[in-house]
């Protein structure tokens, strides 16, 4: 009985497994068991939460492999870890510590402004953004098992995600209603495969898991996501950087699940204390906007 | 027969799709009062610490375990098995399970997800072919109770089991197109456990 590890069910699977759900985004184990407790369906082990980078400024690498196994030690769910575009030795670093899933994230700085990683070598998933349909099929080219919207990380402004989801979809309805003889020059232009193109239209969806990150913050911010067609949402500094992170979690995990319902998501709005400060996506200069990394 | 699935998170869709492809039309479940309203459930794949823990918090908790306890057919894949299971390893510290079957299951026993596997294993249904089981950060089952029949093992690891009204797989039949086990669990579990109370 032969045993397939890292095949493409198997890849795109565990993605499927964190839908409907919440990944936070912590920097200790403290703060890892604190996003369990909540009912996160996974953490994200990161030396700083993309508001802290903002902030402090400097190159943006892969944590460090001490504070990723804590993390690892303190939690029963899936821990993922940031590589930075294009670095697949940070990567191969992050596969061999065993972590579940690697974002191959903007919030990072880019180690290659021309290439991603080739993710179809690794046993491990990889997670990728995309602020387009074209974006995330390259993406899924290069063998993501996972999309997220990019948003704009740490930020607190859940705009750029918004646009981000509503781009997205709105290329795949698109796709959805040409011709097959037009499907070729929509290839061209999105810049993605034709055969990827051709699967979006038929199936109407993408062929691996869309969750939403960058700049969501609030249960109704959560629920926003989830209502433009997310399969779960990514929550960065919007949880650690607010008033009461505990309550916070577990209130943006309740409206993840109950998107629909009004009612619910009232009830996990009342009393969180302060959400983060946040910034403006619009009063961020060019060069500091992580969405842009990527190509 | 209303078949329920439990969307509180996790992979609900695909099991929805598998259930329709059975001739089942499958009701999303995330209420107490939805879940009175079934006649039998499926608890999907996902991350049993969020689905137990939201079945606390929205008041689902206590009357799946009430239902399940009075013979509502479930099938649980994966964290479905875990949430089945009456005692759990490796869990997180105070992880509840709705319980139901006499076994004690391992979380995550298969490893981590570099470990995640597909493979053909054999499933006692009566049919010799293979069955194509996709495993993620899969549990297996440790310990089998009285009345609990093994129907599929990888390693000599009990990975499908069921007693006379719960059905369990630490695999994900959901995510290949191959509905053999969601008709088993319609057929022979779900079909016969009702007849019977009736």
């Amino acid at each position: 009985m032969s045993q397939e590890t890292g095949t493409g069910r198997v890849k795109r699977g565990m993605a499927e497994m964190l839908k409907g759900g919440v990944i936070m985004d912590v920097v200790n184990a403290e703060q890892a068991k604190i996003a369990e407790d909540a009912g996160a369906v996974a953490v994200m082990a990161l030396e700083r939460v993309p508001a802290d980078i903002r902030a402090q400024g400097g190159v943006a690498r892969m944590s460090d492999p001490d504070m990723i196994e804590k993390i690892k030690a303190a939690v029963s769910i899936p821990v993922m870890a940031k590589a930075r575009i294009g670095h697949f030795v940070e990567a191969q670093v992050l596969q061999s510590l065993g972590v579940d899933y690697i974002d191959e994230s903007e919030v990072l700085t880019p180690a290659d402004y021309k290439n991603h990683i080739d993710k179809w070598g690794f046993t491990v998933p990889f997670v990728c953004g995309a602020t387009n349909l074209g974006e995330a099929l390259r993406r899924i080219n290069e063998g993501a098992a996972m999309i997220r919207s990019k948003g704009e990380a740490g930020t607190g402004d859940v705009s750029n995600a918004m646009q981000h989801m509503r781009e997205i979809n709105g290329e795949i309805r698109r796709l959805s209603s040409l011709r097959e003889d037009e499907l070729y020059v929509a290839a061209k232009e999105l810049q993605a495969p034709y055969e990827l193109v051709r699967e979006v239209a038929e199936k109407g969806k993408l062929p691996v898991v869309l969750f939403t990150a960058g700049g969501i913050a609030t249960p109704a911010d959560a629920a926003l996501m989830m209502s433009m067609g997310a399969d779960g949402v990514f929550i960065g500094s919007g949880i650690f950087k607010s008033g009461n992170p505990a309550q916070r979690a577990a209130a943006c995990v309740r409206a993840t699940t109950f998107w629909d319902d009004p009612k619910v998501i009232a009830d996990a709005s009342r009393g969180l204390g302060e959400a983060m400060v946040g910034i403006n996506v619009a009063d961020l200069p060019a060069p500091h906007r992580l969405a842009e990394r990527g190509w | 027969m209303k078949v329920g699935v439990l969307a509180l998170q996790g992979d609900v869709r695909e099991h929805m799709s598998a259930l329709i492809a059975c001739g089942v039309e499958p009701l999303a479940v995330r209420r107490p009062d939805e879940v009175s309203h079934v006649d039998a459930m499926v608890i999907p794949g996902g991350e049993s610490t969020t689905i137990a823990q939201l079945a606390r918090i929205f008041g689902v908790f206590d009357v799946m375990r009430e239902r399940i306890s009075k013979g509502m057919p479930v099938y649980g894949s994966c964290a479905g098995m875990i949430l089945l299971a009456d005692e759990i390893l490796d869990a997180k510290a105070g992880q509840e399970t709705f319980g139901g079957l006499d076994i004690t299951v391992r979380r995550n026993a298969f490893g981590r997800q570099v470990d995640s596997f597909e493979s053909d294993i054999s499933f006692r249904d009566g049919s010799t072919d293979l069955i194509r089981a996709v495993f993620i950060r899969a549990p297996w089952v440790e310990r089998v109770g009285v009345g609990i029949e093994v129907l599929a093992e990888v390693d000599s690891h009990p990975v499908a089991v069921r007693s006379a009204s719960v059905l369990a797989t630490s695999f994900h039949p959901e995510l290949t197109g191959d509905h053999r086990i969601h008709r088993y669990f319609i057929e022979e579990v779900a079909r016969v456990a009702i007849q019977q109370v009736k």
